[in-house]
């Protein structure tokens, strides 16, 4: 599947304070509500500008700081295509895949706000569209790849009725 | 060739032998969850149509973020954990009964286990010698419904530690220093293994402390092995029983392996708004403190307390300071109360909150006005952290808090002690 649109650009280290801020503690429980939030201690306009298939683009260590999976939600619920960063705090990256949003690693001085990409699912490839070029990422491990296809963890464990990554 | 004590505890939670870098279903011994993250998983749940846990005594709820609850929207939500509690039989942990990671280690958590959490700081219960990370809820929810999740084998890394801590340096000064030396995410997806005779000399506190950031440089596990040190804390929590010695081998191979000498170490402080923002206390300019606050997963044991009233007895806080003080768990306030720790606390001008996360995850009991500054004994001072994303942050050990308590500015401890 090739996702097209335009880039939202973070810079280092976004925490899941960024994203979905601890003062919003109380909007856990209803979701809708915090997505309107999102990312919006880093960049306050945007929830109002995003669009469906954009891409949010950070720099080093992405999603650090807390487990909440309520921060990957959350950028999937504003219709975010994927999250492109040089790296990924560990447990949201493992969060971003349970729920099925799209993450990819490279090199993203090379994209500037505004930009238009295009990203194929699949393969891992992204086109730079404004700049005209191309690049590969490095897949998933086997297991993430499984848990994607299926459709996000609790789908997996839905299909399996367990755990069942061999 | 000799193991590490990641591949000693994944080892034995495997069906087969494994090594660095293999990705493995491995059983889980105890998992849980807290009031920010529970609802989710309880949601989680639902949506896998699971409706039994695995083994409930292995499961907990921690009600200890927004706790005692400040809005309606989160007392809805302890109502909701409890009712998820009553039907599962998974252990509830009331408010009042403090943080999820200190009560787990005084109560459940036990050497050579497998921990998941869901809560970064899960990796706390790595001073016990658990394998103790934290996940998201869907993952957390998956470990209780089944009892396994999935992980790659971690590539562990050694620290050792030599030296003796100057005084008014302690564990949390290293740690600053370790995480300002890698970088926040310089050890991401590593182990930490913290070995050397400054790490034996540590007691279970310090230990926790070290362990608790592990995260904050991104790693999955801060581990020690453990020791008759760790038996005494099993022991004085009632469950010496518990206590199994547990040790990397001394071949075993480490991907990477750092020495450190902590006897010219300074007090640190971890400047805004990144934890690896680190600075000797003499290389930071003056910096006028609205609010110290002691306590957390990091520092708010009792041998942290008692740290921050001996240099408080007697004193009065700076009158442009508030000084919160929120115990870690019911043991620890009783403890306290009874060895006269927080009376001393009290008499300098401070506020003994009940136990819990309190001021540090910016949900109540202390939220920053716009523009001022907090002095913390917590791990994490990213923007927005105590509610306010135009407040900041500095971490630093419960010495250096209780100094700049006193100064009503960072206060360097040495001048105290």
């Amino acid at each position: 599947m090739k996702i097209r649109g335009k880039v939202w650009k973070f810079g280092d280290g976004i925490s899941t304070d960024h994203i979905a801020p601890g003062r919003l503690f109380h909007l856990r429980s209803n979701l809708p509500e915090l997505a309107k939030h999102c990312l919006e201690d880093a960049r306050p306009e945007f929830v109002s500008g995003v669009k469906p298939g954009d891409f949010v683009v950070g720099g080093r260590n992405f999603g650090q700081g807390s487990s909440r999976e309520h921060a990957a939600v959350v950028i999937k619920m504003c219709g975010v295509g994927a999250v492109l960063a040089k790296s990924f705090a560990r447990i949201f990256f493992r969060n971003c895949v349970n729920v099925g949003l799209p993450v990819l690693i490279l090199d993203t001085d090379r994209i500037e706000e505004g930009d238009e990409l295009e990203v194929d699912l699949a393969s891992g490839k992204v086109a730079n569209v404004t700049r005209g070029w191309e690049a590969g990422t490095p897949p998933l491990p086997p297991v993430m790849r499984t848990i994607i296809s299926d459709g996000g963890l609790v789908e997996h464990v839905k299909k399996h009725g367990r755990l069942k990554l061999d | 060739m000799g193991r590490t004590l990641v591949e000693k505890i994944l080892g034995t939670h495997t069906e087969r032998e494994v090594r660095v870098g293999d990705f493995a279903v491995v059983r889980v011994d105890f998992s849980y969850v807290q009031d920010g993250t529970g609802p989710l998983m309880v949601r989680r749940l639902a949506a896998m149509d699971v409706e039994k846990l695995h083994d409930p005594s292995s499961c907990a709820v921690f009600l200890d973020h927004a706790s005692p609850s400040p809005r309606l929207e989160l007392s809805n939500d302890h109502k909701f954990l409890r009712e998820f509690c009553r039907r599962t039989g998974a252990i509830l942990s009331e408010v009042g009964d403090g943080i999820s990671h200190n009560v787990s280690s005084e109560k459940y958590v036990k050497p050579g286990d497998v921990v998941v959490g869901a809560d970064s700081h899960t990796c706390t219960n790595g001073a016990l010698c658990a394998f103790a990370t934290g996940m998201g809820s869907t993952d957390v929810g998956v470990a209780m419904a089944f009892g396994h999740t999935w992980m790659r084998v971690p590539e562990p890394w050694k620290v050792f530690v030599k030296g003796e801590f100057p005084k008014g340096v302690y564990s949390k000064d290293f740690m600053l220093h370790f995480i300002g030396t890698v970088k926040g995410d310089g050890a991401t997806y590593k182990a930490l293994e913290f070995l050397g005779p400054t790490m034996e000399g540590l007691s279970l506190t310090g230990r926790f402390t070290l362990a608790n950031m592990a995260v904050e440089c991104g790693a999955k596990v801060g581990l020690f092995p453990s020791d008759e040190k760790t038996r005494a804390f099993l022991k004085d929590h009632g469950r010496e029983e518990h206590y199994r010695e547990i040790r990397a081998d001394e071949d075993a191979r480490y991907e990477r392996v750092f020495e450190f000498d902590v006897s010219g170490l300074e007090p640190m402080v971890a400047c805004p708004h990144f934890v690896d923002n680190t600075k000797p206390i003499g290389k930071v300019d003056k910096v006028r403190a609205d609010q110290v606050f002691l306590g957390t997963s990091t520092n708010g044991r009792l041998e942290d307390f008692q740290l921050a009233a001996s240099i408080l007895k007697g004193k009065k806080v700076h009158p442009g300071v508030r000084l919160l003080v929120t115990p870690g768990s019911r043991r620890v306030y009783r403890e306290g109360m009874l060895d006269g720790t927080f009376q001393t606390l009290l008499e300098a001008g401070g506020v003994i909150t009940g136990p819990g996360c309190g001021a540090c995850v910016g949900v109540h009991e202390g939220v920053l006005a716009d523009g001022e500054v907090c002095v913390t004994t917590q791990n994490r001072n990213f923007r927005g952290r105590m509610g306010n994303p135009n407040a900041s942050l500095y971490l630093v050990s419960p010495a250096t808090a209780a100094a700049t308590a006193i100064a009503g500015e960072l206060a360097d401890p040495r001048q105290f002690t």
